[in-house]
C-alpha cells in the first residue's frame, strides 16, 4: 500500500514538472512583449532594455529556466511582472472565490445528479424516466457559458433592482453572498447534473440487475431499503470516483463563469494575466490548478485502492 | 421480444418456394436499425438543414445585400444607436455595430461545423494511432504513450488552450481556424486513445490474432487488417460524440476572444461581442445560443442513435453501454 502511494506521489511530481516546463516553453515563445506593457507605448529602447534586465529576461533561456526551477523547488512562485506582488499572495487573494464557486456547484451537481439518477433508474422506461433522459440530453448539449448568459439575461434585472453588485469588479465576496453565487453555481453545475444523472442512472441499473439485489428483494426487505441501502451504496463508487476527478479539473475551467458573472477568482486572474503577458502569474496559476487535478486524481486512486484491492495489483 | 417476432416471420411454409437468403453486412444491419430510430433520423435531418444553411451563407449575404463584416449604421441602428430587431430588412435583427445577424449566423454555422467535424476527425485519427500502437506494441512504447495521455488529461485544458492561442497570435482567419482545430484535437485525443488502447489490449489476446500470427502476418499487417476493422464501430461512435464537444470547445474559445479571429463571425464570438446589449437586444443572445444548442443537441442525439445502431446488445433504456 505504502509503495503504491509513494509511486503515485513521484508520478504526481513528474506531472507537475512537465506542466511547469511546458508552460515555461510556451510563454517563452509568446509574442506578448511584457516590457512594452509595463513601460507603456512611449518608453524608449533604453527603458525597455532596463525593464528586461530587471526582470531577468536578458539572460539566456537556460539560465532563466534554471532560476525558475530553483525558485519553484523552494516553493517560491515568483513575483508578478506587472505590479511586483508575489504570485502566492495574488492567488491567495483570488482562490477563495473560485473555491466557493466550485464547492457550491459541486454540491448542486452531485446531489442533483444522484437524486435524479436514482429517480430515473427506479422508474426505468416510465414517463418520468423519459423526461429525465430528455433533460440529460439538453443539459449535455448546453455549453456552460451559454447557460451563464441565459441566466444572466433572465435574472440580472431582478438582481440589479435588489441591489446585488453583479458586475462591479470584485466587491467583497461576503456582500450578498447567496444572491451573487446562486446563478454562477447553477450555470457551472447544469451540464454536470446532466452528466451525473446519466452516470448514476447507468450504475444503478447495473447494480439493480445483480443477483444479490434479487436475493434481498426475495428476503422481503422493503423496496426503499433495497434501493438505497443495497443498491445505491455500491452504485455510488464509480460516481464518487468521477466526482473527485471532475472537481479537481473544474478549478481550471471556471474562467468563463467568472468572466460572465464578474467574479474576481483565479480564472479572471489568469485571463487578465494572459492578456498582459504576466508570465509568473500564468505559470503560478497553471501549476496550482494542475496541483488540484493531480491531488484529486491521487486521492481518488488511493481511496479507490482502499475500497477495491484489485486496483493496486494492476 | 421483437427479435422473436422477426424470427417467426422468417419461417416459411415447407411447400412454398424457398426464399433467397440475402447476406447483409453488419453496416447494413446497423443502417436498418438506425432508420427505425426516429429521434436519430430527425436529428440527421436537422443537421442536413444546418449544413445547407451554412453552405449557402454567401447566398444569404447576396440576397440581403449585407456582407457578413459590413456595417449598416443607417438602416440597422435606430436614431439612438440601438440595433434594430428582427424585421423586413434584417430578418433576424442587427447587432450592436449594425451588421446582419442572419448572415453572420450562417457564416458562424460554417465555422462551427467545420471546426467541430475537423477537430473530432483529427482527434480520432491521432487517438486511434496512439491507442493502437500503445496497446498492440506494448512494452516501453506503451508506458510512454499511456503516461503521455495521462498527462494531457491532467492539463487544465482551457487555461493551456488560451495560452496557446495567445502565444501564436494569428492575424489571418484561416490560420486561427486551423490553430483552433489543432488545439481542440490536442486536448481530445487522449481520452480517445485511452479507450482504444483498452480495446486493443483485449483484442490482442483473441484467437484470430493468434491465427493471423501463425499464418505469418507481421505486426503492421495485423494492426491494419485484423485490429483496425474491429475498432471501427467504437471509433465511429466516439467520433460522432466528439463533434458536439468540439463545437462547444470552439464556441467557448471564440467567446473568450482566443478562438476564430474577427471579423469572421463564430457563434461563440457573436455571443461574446453582443453580451453588453442583451438586455435591449435579446436576438443577439437568442439566435446564436439557439443555433448552438440545436446543433450540439442534434449531434448528441445522432451519436446516441449511431451507438444504438452499431451495438444491438446495448439498450438505450437500460443505460448500459
Amino acid at each position: 500500500m505504502l509503495r503504491f502511494v509513494i509511486r503515485r506521489l513521484l508520478y504526481s511530481v513528474l506531472v507537475l514538472w512537465l506542466v511547469a516546463t511546458l508552460v515555461f516553453v510556451f510563454l517563452h515563445i509568446s509574442p506578448v512583449p511584457v516590457e512594452r506593457v509595463i513601460g507603456g507605448p512611449r518608453a524608449t529602447t533604453d527603458t525597455l532594455a532596463q525593464i528586461r534586465a530587471n526582470l531577468g529576461l536578458d539572460q539566456p533561456v537556460i539560465v532563466q529556466y534554471g532560476r525558475f526551477l530553483g525558485r519553484l523547488l523552494r516553493g517560491d512562485l515568483g513575483d508578478s511582472y506587472i505590479n511586483g506582488t508575489s504570485v502566492a499572495a495574488l492567488v491567495r487573494d483570488r482562490l477563495p472565490t473560485t473555491l466557493w464557486l466550485v464547492a457550491g456547484a459541486g454540491v448542486i451537481w452531485f446531489v442533483g445528479g444522484v437524486v435524479t439518477g436514482v429517480y430515473s433508474a427506479t422508474r426505468a422506461r416510465g414517463a418520468g424516466d423519459r423526461l429525465v433522459t430528455l433533460f440529460v440530453l439538453i443539459g449535455l448539449s448546453t455549453p456552460p457559458f451559454v447557460m451563464a448568459l441565459v441566466l444572466l439575461y433572465l435574472f440580472s434585472t431582478k438582481l440589479g433592482e435588489a441591489g446585488v453588485p453583479f458586475f462591479e469588479a470584485g466587491p467583497p465576496l461576503q456582500e450578498h453572498f447567496l444572491q451573487r453565487m446562486i446563478l454562477p453555481w447553477i450555470a457551472l453545475a447544469f451540464l454536470m447534473v446532466a452528466a451525473y444523472t446519466r452516470l448514476t442512472r447507468g450504475a444503478m441499473l447495473d447494480v439493480l440487475g445483480e443477483d444479490y439485489i434479487r436475493t434481498a428483494r426475495a428476503k422481503g426487505i422493503s423496496p426503499k431499503r433495497v434501493v438505497y441501502r443495497h443498491g445505491l451504496r455500491s452504485a455510488l463508487t464509480p460516481v464518487v470516483t468521477q466526482f473527485g476527478i471532475d472537481l479537481g479539473a473544474l478549478i481550471g475551467s471556471t474562467i468563463v463563469t467568472e468572466k460572465v458573472f464578474g467574479l474576481q477568482g483565479v480564472g479572471q486572474l489568469v485571463y487578465q494575466s494572459i492578456n498582459l503577458g504576466d508570465t509568473p502569474v500564468i505559470i503560478g496559476v497553471t501549476l496550482m490548478v494542475t496541483l488540484f487535478v493531480v491531488l484529486a486524481n491521487l486521492l481518488v486512486d488511493v481511496g479507490y485502492s482502499f475500497l477495491d484491492p484489485r486496483v493496486r495489483l494492476s | 421480444m421483437s427479435s422473436f417476432t422477426e424470427l417467426d416471420s422468417e419461417i416459411v411454409p415447407v411447400d412454398a418456394e424457398p426464399r433467397r437468403v440475402q447476406g447483409r453486412t453488419p453496416w447494413q444491419l446497423a443502417w436498418t436499425r438506425f432508420r427505425r430510430d426516429r429521434l436519430a433520423v430527425a436529428s440527421l435531418v436537422v443537421l442536413a438543414l444546418m449544413v445547407v444553411f451554412a453552405a449557402l451563407a454567401p447566398l444569404w449575404a447576396h440576397w440581403t445585400g449585407h456582407p457578413y463584416d459590413a456595417t449598416f449604421p443607417k438602416t440597422a441602428l435606430d436614431p439612438s444607436g440601438q440595433p434594430v430587431g428582427p424585421g423586413r430588412h434584417f430578418w433576424l435583427g442587427a447587432d450592436q455595430l449594425g451588421r446582419d445577424v442572419l448572415v453572420r449566423a450562417a457564416y458562424g454555422a460554417r465555422i462551427s461545423l467545420v471546426v467541430g467535424v475537423a477537430a473530432a476527425v483529427l482527434a480520432s485519427v491521432i487517438g486511434v494511432a496512439v491507442g493502437v500502437l500503445a496497446g498492440f506494441v506494448g512494452g516501453v512504447l506503451d508506458t510512454v504513450l499511456a503516461r503521455m495521455m495521462d498527462i494531457t488529461l491532467a492539463l487544465p485544458y482551457l487555461l493551456v488552450a488560451i495560452m496557446l492561442a495567445t502565444t501564436f497570435q494569428l492575424t489571418s482567419v484561416a490560420a486561427s481556424v486551423s490553430l483552433t482545430i489543432v488545439v481542440i484535437a490536442f486536448f481530445s485525443f487522449a481520452a480517445f486513445g485511452r479507450i482504444i488502447r483498452g480495446q486493443v489490449l483485449s483484442l490482442r489476446e483473441k484467437e484470430f490474432i493468434e491465427a493471423a500470427r501463425s499464418l505469418g502476418a507481421g505486426n503492421l499487417r495485423i494492426m491494419a487488417v485484423d485490429v483496425l476493422p474491429n475498432l471501427m464501430a467504437q471509433v465511429t461512435v466516439l467520433t460522432s460524440l466528439l463533434i458536439p464537444t468540439s463545437i462547444v470547445f470552439e464556441a467557448t474559445l471564440s467567446f473568450l476572444g482566443v478562438g476564430v479571429r474577427l471579423p469572421m463571425p463564430s457563434w461563440g464570438s457573436m455571443l461574446g461581442e453582443g453580451s453588453d446589449v442583451f438586455q435591449t437586444a435579446w436576438w443577439l443572445l437568442a439566435v446564436p445560443a439557439f443555433l448552438l444548442l440545436l446543433t450540439t443537441l442534434s449531434f448528441n442525439l445522432l451519436g446516441d442513435g449511431i451507438r444504438d445502431a452499431l451495438d444491438p446488445r446495448g439498450d438505450r433504456h437500460s443505460g448500459k453501454k
